[in-house]
């Protein structure tokens, strides 16, 4: 049975060129960045020039790019590291309800040791209502952390907008880019983001690499301590091998991103218009203002792992809001926080593509929804 | 993660589709959990004559629906009200730990339908 992978924002194949480069620097280039010796310098000149890179795709400083082992991690460095440098009683967080748990769950357990954290609350489209996140604000408000573009409907937030807030009010901006970068430009002058996490496996790099970006001047308490690899504030031997990868995805990512955004965002529009032809009352997730590969469907009255499993058996691999699906009694928060009903947010379902999908996959799916909605609907007492 | 009874129910489920004249219906679960069942019975001479059901949910609550209404067929009332979850999860081939709560589902469905039905031939 043929795979058809439409879960790209759960985690990408890993690119040919990707993995090509990483195989040298495991068998031949493998030496520890942080040796003396000829092998060891040459680690470290590979490590600075993908340090250059990366900071070039973004507008910032190479040495304002640390390396580290995931997005979730590169998000706990962020929050954790800035506020524990602050007394609880004088740092007030500003988090969104729709952020991914590695934010969420780091705020939460901040408000636990006794900082004082609120949530900015989104509009029925998933967008930050910028009203309410101002009137939030308080004079302890150190730092916001908003997410780029929302990995469940795809949602670009309003970041220039929100950096305009935090520049005027003196207040630290990170952004969760994860699910933003390489397909999207950013740049962290001339929008002002002092803080930045990204994630290789999501832009078709190995999972387990990522990179935080943290402005000159700001300040952060690291998460582990050990050896003065990237700058004190990573320890731990750098990760040659996955890091030349994910540069060098990341190099794909822009080299290709003119022809790859047309096409996968041709895809997601057919596969939008060919499941609204085909199946009723089908509520749209994903506003207009989104990453093109994303999108996110209702299908009130279908619970979604009923949905993802029947999928799954018949080769396609997609994601769901629902509560079953993760043992969890509770469905998406991103879904309820955008005010969608019970029944929505259980029958949400999230398809995001990659260039490594096809016309031929998007009819099949087409198909394979329908009969499957109309198989389960017989079923359900919502019809 | 599922036992081939249960993809054999969720694929092929027995009994399916709202029932006309039930002699009692049982409904119980809650759509804001991600689940419901609605259980329809036909009652002759004590025994359970014709079953149906619709359920909203996952794989697991839809096949444990369609395992309880093979189960109850022919029965009589004091025999369907022991069967119980464990015996709707064993004869599916089992349940995973944190699906067990589907099949609690079903026991109770099928509670909530004799209660209906005692209370309309009171």
């Amino acid at each position: 049975m043929n795979k058809i992978y439409f879960d790209n924002n759960a985690t990408t194949r890993v690119d040919d060129e990707a993995i090509k480069i990483m195989n040298e620097y495991f068998s031949s280039e493998y030496g520890n960045s942080s040796s003396a010796h000829g092998m060891g310098i040459e680690a470290l000149e590979t490590i600075d020039k993908c340090r250059e890179k990366i900071a070039a795709y973004i507008n910032c400083e190479p040495s304002e790019i640390i390396f580290t082992g995931s997005g979730t991690e590169s998000d706990n460095m962020a929050l954790l590291g800035y506020c524990h440098l602050k007394k609880p009683d004088e740092c007030h967080i500003i988090v969104s309800e729709i952020e991914h748990s590695a934010i969420l769950n780091t705020a939460k357990e901040l408000q636990k040791e006794g900082y004082g954290v609120s949530f900015a609350k989104v509009n029925r489209e998933g967008i930050i209502d910028l009203d309410y996140l101002e009137s939030i604000i308080n004079e302890k408000t150190k730092i916001i952390s908003i997410m780029y573009a929302n990995n469940e409907t795809g949602a670009i937030q309003p970041i220039k907008e929100i950096s305009e807030i935090t520049r005027k009010r003196n207040i630290v901006f990170h952004t969760d880019a994860v699910q933003y970068i390489g397909k999207g430009y950013i740049d962290v002058k001339k929008t002002e983001i002092e803080m930045l996490s990204a994630s290789g496996h999501k832009f078709h790099a190995p999972k387990g690499v990522g990179f935080l970006y943290l402005k000159k001047g700001i300040h952060i308490k690291p998460l582990i301590f050990g050896g003065s690899h990237e700058r004190k504030i990573r320890p731990g031997t750098v990760n040659v091998p996955y890091i030349v990868s994910m540069t060098k995805a990341l190099d794909v990512a822009y080299r290709d991103k003119e022809k790859n955004t047309k096409y996968i965002a041709g895809l997601r529009d057919t596969l939008k218009t060919g499941i609204l032809d085909s199946i009723d009352n089908i509520v749209i997730n994903t506003p207009n203002n989104s990453v093109y590969n994303t999108l996110n469907i209702s299908i009130p009255g279908i619970e979604g792992e009923a949905m993802l499993f029947s999928l799954s058996e018949m080769g396609i691999y997609i994601s769901t809001g629902s509560a079953c699906s993760s043992g969890d009694s509770k469905p998406s928060h991103v879904m309820t926080a955008m005010g969608r009903s019970d029944l929505e947010a259980h029958g949400s379902l999230r398809l995001s593509l990659s260039k490594y999908n096809s016309q031929d996959e998007i009819d099949y799916v087409i198909k394979s929804l329908k009969e499957i909605v109309d198989r389960i609907r017989k079923i359900s007492p919502y019809k | 993660m599922y036992s081939k009874e249960v993809m054999d129910h969720f694929r092929h489920p027995r009994n399916v589709g709202k029932m006309e004249n039930p002699d009692g219906v049982g409904k119980v679960g809650d759509p804001q959990c991600g689940d419901e069942m609605i259980i329809y019975i036909k009652v002759e001479n004590n025994i359970i004559k014709d079953v149906s059901f619709e359920t909203y949910g996952c794989a697991a609550a839809i096949s444990s629906s369609s395992m309880t209404t093979e189960m109850m067929k022919g029965k009589t009332i004091e025999e369907v009200l022991q069967i119980t979850n464990k015996q709707v999860a064993d004869n599916l081939g089992g349940l995973p730990a944190n699906k067990i709560h589907c099949s609690v589902l079903a026991e109770d469905g099928i509670r909530a339908a004799i209660d209906d039905y005692r209370k309309k031939s009171k």
